[in-house]
């Protein structure tokens, strides 16, 4: 096959390639979230944590040279805004949900205001794994360029699906999240436990930014994440709150984020707005295949009082 | 005939209304700073299409007597009217550049209106006689010449052929960029083709990032774009180790290897014309346009990949251009859905009011408007 | 009277902590003299007939999207679709406009807001029936519902609706000058502030002395023990969803009707989103909406000011914003601990 001419064949590559590319913010956000939601708490202010995350890594990479280190920082201000959410959230009759609202906005104010200096200067980028050397065919090689945060990502899913399920820790955050009376009875402390899985949480969301301005796209400006941090705390819910599902899940995102540029650049140029609207129109259509009215959702955290 | 014209200055100067009747009168004496008052839509240093504004503005606030005020990312709602009616109120503004497209209708029109003795330039906006008001006008620069001259770099580069433009939006500005960087290329050599993908909204990096990566994984090797900021889309090329030309501002920094050129704007040109008009107690242009050698608009500087006889071709062309008889849209052109668009032996001059209006996208685009 | 005492003391505490953090952000990072940025902050939103005028303007499209989130709030669900549904609810006023050309222009216009009512709330009221039959989360589907919404505008605008005429901003036709709403008489604001304020009222009144209200709090209360009782609760989510959603539509459509006279892309401003926050700050009160929404509105009027007098970036009123709602939201904490109580009360 000569180069450049895969046709058709060229979509779901692109798609594939696109799930690798744009779903590791989905993915950590939605992780992150995950153990939230779990220990029974929800937290949509994500998206303004991502955003100080992106802007926070940017600049820390700028001023030291080292991207790794601005990872480090975005997942500290991601623990920081967590706690602040946990710790708000824990005053009597706080509302979660809007406060996350509030910390989203203001998060994302905090980041527009100080990332001013940054926007212009080019910091050093997070590196990539060629996993396409076998290859001949230069779109599979590009598919295959993948990050090391992606990487990470991945394993984290996996390990915290198996701590969840197989740790006294992930036995206390589940039992926080379905029952505080039982949590009690066994002597855990339901604040701390919220407080430590939203703090967590928040520094997933915080490394999902890093990938944002480190990565791909790979610089820092204010259009950076265009509610992906939203979007992954619905996907959240769409993956039934398993950190495995919520890996397919952003991936699937991921790739439907791809359908549009890559069906324009074969040609299918017509109503490119609404192929831009199919990951929405995706998730809804499966949120409402899968949800029923009868009993609350299956995986749902009992003490999670949105989605009851 | 010059390439700039300003049908605005003359009309003025020979009616009796002149200056006094614009409340322009005495500026000369007075101590009083000329307040000018600019409106963004998005933020100021953007690398783009606003950023090129705000370094003009920059220029204007150290010339004497001259005070500049600014707002980032105003929308085009009542709150552009109400920055508008702010600066002229709380700041004594009597020249104003409402920067974005959507400002111009109903927006500027009707403040124009409420405000008989400020004076209102836009960008991009189609000003008519007779039928906006007089203290109104618009401006724009023709940067499709270094598009095309950028069509020229990116032909002669090109080794596949193809050639990439990530666009925000189908709309006239957006598709004469296209089609004459696309009549610069198809200059070079009349086979290649530029795949047109459109993202949709102005500032959406990831989609852009994923519109240049569907494009290298297409085959494409040179890519530009029109958004309001290019840096997403030339850091990517950059990184997959092909060719860009850059829009708005100068971005080789950003692609010190693989920037060919770019089509910048130069609008302090533009503001400090206006601005001396002021001074003198004129009324700036109402309808000023202008292209490379007006001044309004520059190429950036060749990048390393660009060769001597890419340089020679491009140069002959520019110099054309700069004698102002040089015209990208004539003769016998057609769609791409293979509609004649320009009549055979027609040579549409860069004033033509028609190309302000350009609704397709020519032979060689691969891509539609709708 | 402690009560009373303590609504108006505890946001006023909470507003105060507010200006301290920002005040402090202020002179610490951006070097700026915080007691001189309040002070042209209350010059710009306040301190003139013009600053208030231009509070107001930017108020009125708040107070109808706040009804969105407000309304079916009462019923303790959590709708933050108001951007879709101003959007769609400006689409579809504008296209009842161009469809009536011709028509007296009271025909055009009452056509117009109902058409913006119908399909704003026949999209908010859509969130409120997956939840209530489908069992999907209505916080969510709302959300998922705005980004569809405004891709839906995008398409509509720029492909079967678009005028050929808009050149570089895509828009529909224009509804035609004679059609449009103008302003309030003796003021330089449109008559969505009226509409807001008669809607927040008819809110009020409904929710305070109808049955249907009544009922609305006791399903808000515990829906397994409004079912017992008898009531119909999917009557009520759809109608608190769809007169929400109804809200928001007009909002949108005096968008264009008083303002753009077309619909654009300008629709989709963020009118829904600070609507979700005047809703929450005002604890979903009709009545507290409108006070909230001018505060609000006052600080984005006042968010030109700082740029232009102390060269602050726009993200500034941003953050203000957001600590003043985070503050808020924390304060309510402290109703009945602020002052001492009398046992028993």
């Amino acid at each position: 096959m000569s180069d450049g001419e895969l046709g058709i064949w060229g979509v779901p590559l692109a798609m594939l390639a696109g799930a690798i590319r744009v779903s590791t913010p989905f993915l950590f956000v939605s992780i992150g979230e995950c153990l939230t939601e779990r220990s029974g708490r929800i937290n949509l202010g994500l998206e303004g944590t991502l955003v100080m995350g992106a802007m926070s890594a940017y600049g820390v990479a700028l001023g030291t040279d080292s991207p790794w280190l601005g990872v480090l920082v975005a997942a500290g201000v991601g623990l920081l805004l967590g706690a602040l959410h946990a710790a708000i959230c824990q005053l009597p009759r706080v509302n979660d949900i809007a406060t996350g609202i509030g910390l989203m906005l203001f998060a994302t104010g905090l980041a527009f205001f100080l990332g001013k200096p940054f926007i212009q200067p080019k910091a050093p980028n997070l590196g990539a794994i060629d996993l396409g050397w076998w290859s001949d065919i230069p779109q599979v090689r590009q598919a295959l360029q993948v990050n090391y945060l992606f990487i990470l990502g991945v394993v984290l899913a996996f390990a915290l699906a198996w701590a969840l399920r197989n740790t006294r820790w992930g036995l206390i955050v589940r039992l926080a999240g379905e029952s505080v009376d039982a949590a009690l009875a066994i002597g855990a402390s339901v604040g701390r436990v919220r407080l430590i899985a939203t703090s967590i949480g928040g520094a997933f969301a915080g490394v999902g930014g890093a990938f944002l301005s480190l990565y791909y796209p790979g610089s820092w400006n204010e259009g950076l994440s265009s509610g992906q941090g939203l979007m992954a705390v619905a996907l959240v819910i769409f993956a039934r709150w398993d950190p495995i599902r919520c890996l397919w899940a952003s991936l699937l995102f991921g790739a439907a984020g791809a359908i549009s540029p890559a069906l324009q650049s074969i040609g299918v140029t017509q109503g490119y707005y609404l192929f831009s609207a199919a990951p929405y129109v995706l998730t809804l259509a499966l949120m409402i295949a899968t949800c029923s009215p009868a009993r609350s959702l299956r995986g749902a955290p009992g003490e999670l009082g949105a989605v009851k | 005939m010059s390439d700039t014209f300003s049908i605005g200055r003359r009309g003025l100067l020979v009616g009796a209304s002149g200056a006094a009747a614009l409340g322009l009168a005495g500026n000369a004496q007075a101590q009083k700073p000329l307040v000018v008052g600019f409106i963004y839509v998005g933020p100021r240093d953007d690398y783009g299409y606003n950023q090129a504004h705000a370094e003009a503005a920059a220029i204007l606030k150290k010339m004497p007597g001259v005070k500049v005020v600014e707002e980032e990312k105003v929308p085009e709602t009542v709150a552009v009217e109400k920055s508008m009616q702010s600066m002229i109120n709380l700041d004594g503004a009597t020249l104003l550049f409402p920067t974005s497209f959507g400002y111009f209708d109903p927006h500027m029109l009707k403040e124009a209106a409420r405000f008989p003795a400020v004076q209102f330039r836009h960008c991009g906006g189609l000003w008519q006689e007779g039928k906006n008001p007089k203290n109104t006008g618009s401006y724009f620069g023709y940067i499709d010449e270094c598009q095309y001259l950028n069509g020229i770099a990116a032909g002669s580069t090109t080794k596949s052929g193809k050639l990439g433009f990530v666009a925000a939006k189908p709309i006239p500005q957006v598709l004469r960029n296209i089609n004459a960087f696309t009549l610069g290329a198809r200059s070079v050599n009349p086979k290649i083709t530029t795949q047109v993908i459109f993202t949709g909204d102005w500032a959406m990096p990831v989609k852009e990032a994923e519109a240049t990566n569907s494009m290298i994984a297409q085959g494409i090797d040179v890519v530009t774009c029109h958004v309001d900021s290019p840096k997403v889309v030339i850091e990517t090329a950059e990184r997959a180790g092909i060719f860009t030309c850059g829009y708005h501002c100068n971005q080789s920094k950003l692609a010190p290897k693989g920037y060919l050129t770019g089509a910048e704007w130069n609008w302090e040109k533009v503001y400090v014309d206006f601005i001396e008009a002021m001074k003198k107690g004129q009324a700036p242009g109402n309808f000023v346009r202008g292209g490379l050698k007006a001044g309004f608009v520059r190429p950036s500087a060749y990048g390393p990949a660009v060769t001597a006889g890419a340089r020679t071709k491009a140069d002959a062309v520019k110099a054309e251009m700069l004698t102002g008889n040089f015209a990208i849209f004539k003769d016998g052109l057609k769609d791409n859905k293979g509609n004649m668009v320009v009549p055979a032996g027609t040579t549409y001059s860069q004033t033509e009011p028609k190309l302000e209006s350009m609704n397709y996208l020519i032979e060689g685009v691969v891509g539609s408007t709708s | 009277m402690g009560q009373a005492l303590e609504r108006i003391a505890v946001p006023m505490l909470a507003l105060l902590a507010s200006a301290f953090l920002f005040g402090l952000l202020l002179a610490v990072y951006a070097r700026v003299d915080p007691l001189e940025a309040f002070a042209l902050m209350y010059q710009g939103a306040f301190g003139s007939w013009f600053s208030w005028q231009n509070t107001l303007s930017r108020a009125a499209p708040l107070i109808l999207a706040a009804l969105c989130t407000a309304l079916p709030a009462r019923l303790g669900l959590v709708i933050i679709g108001n951007e879709g549904a101003v959007v769609l609810g400006g689409v579809a006023g504008a296209a009842m406009g161009v469809a009536l050309a011709g028509a007296p222009p009271l025909v055009v216009q009452l056509g117009m807001i109902v058409a913006g009512m119908a399909v704003g709330g026949l999209w908010v009221a859509l969130a409120g029936a997956l939840r209530q039959w489908r069992g999907v989360n209505e916080t969510i589907a709302s959300l998922l519902l705005t980004y569809i919404a405004i891709a839906l505008m995008n398409h509509l605008v720029e492909g079967p609706l678009r005028d050929p005429q808009s050149l570089n901003k895509p828009s529909t036709a224009s509804i035609g000058d004679a059609n449009m709403i103008g302003t309030i008489p003796g003021m330089d604001v449109h008559w969505g502030l009226v509409f807001g304020i008669i809607a927040c009222l008819l809110v009020y009144i409904f929710l305070s002395f109808t049955t249907w209200g009544f009922a609305m709090d006791v399903i808000g209360g515990n829906a397994k023990t409004a079912r017992m009782m008898g009531l119909n609760v999917g009557r009520y989510v759809l109608l608190a969803c769809g007169v929400g959603g109804a809200a928001a539509g007009i909002a949108g459509t005096v968008e264009v009707a008083a303002v753009l006279g077309r619909a654009n892309a300008s629709l989709a401003v963020g009118y829904g989103y600070a609507g979700i926050l005047v809703s929450f700050l005002a604890r979903h009160n009709p009545l507290a909406i409108i006070p909230v929404a001018i505060l609000l509105g006052g600080i984005a009027a006042s968010g030109g000011l700082l740029q232009r007098r102390l060269d602050l970036p726009d993200a500034a009123v941003v953050v203000l914003q957001g600590i003043i709602f985070v503050a808020i939201l924390a304060s309510e904490t402290l109703y009945g601990r602020l002052l001492p109580r009398k046992q028993g009360s």
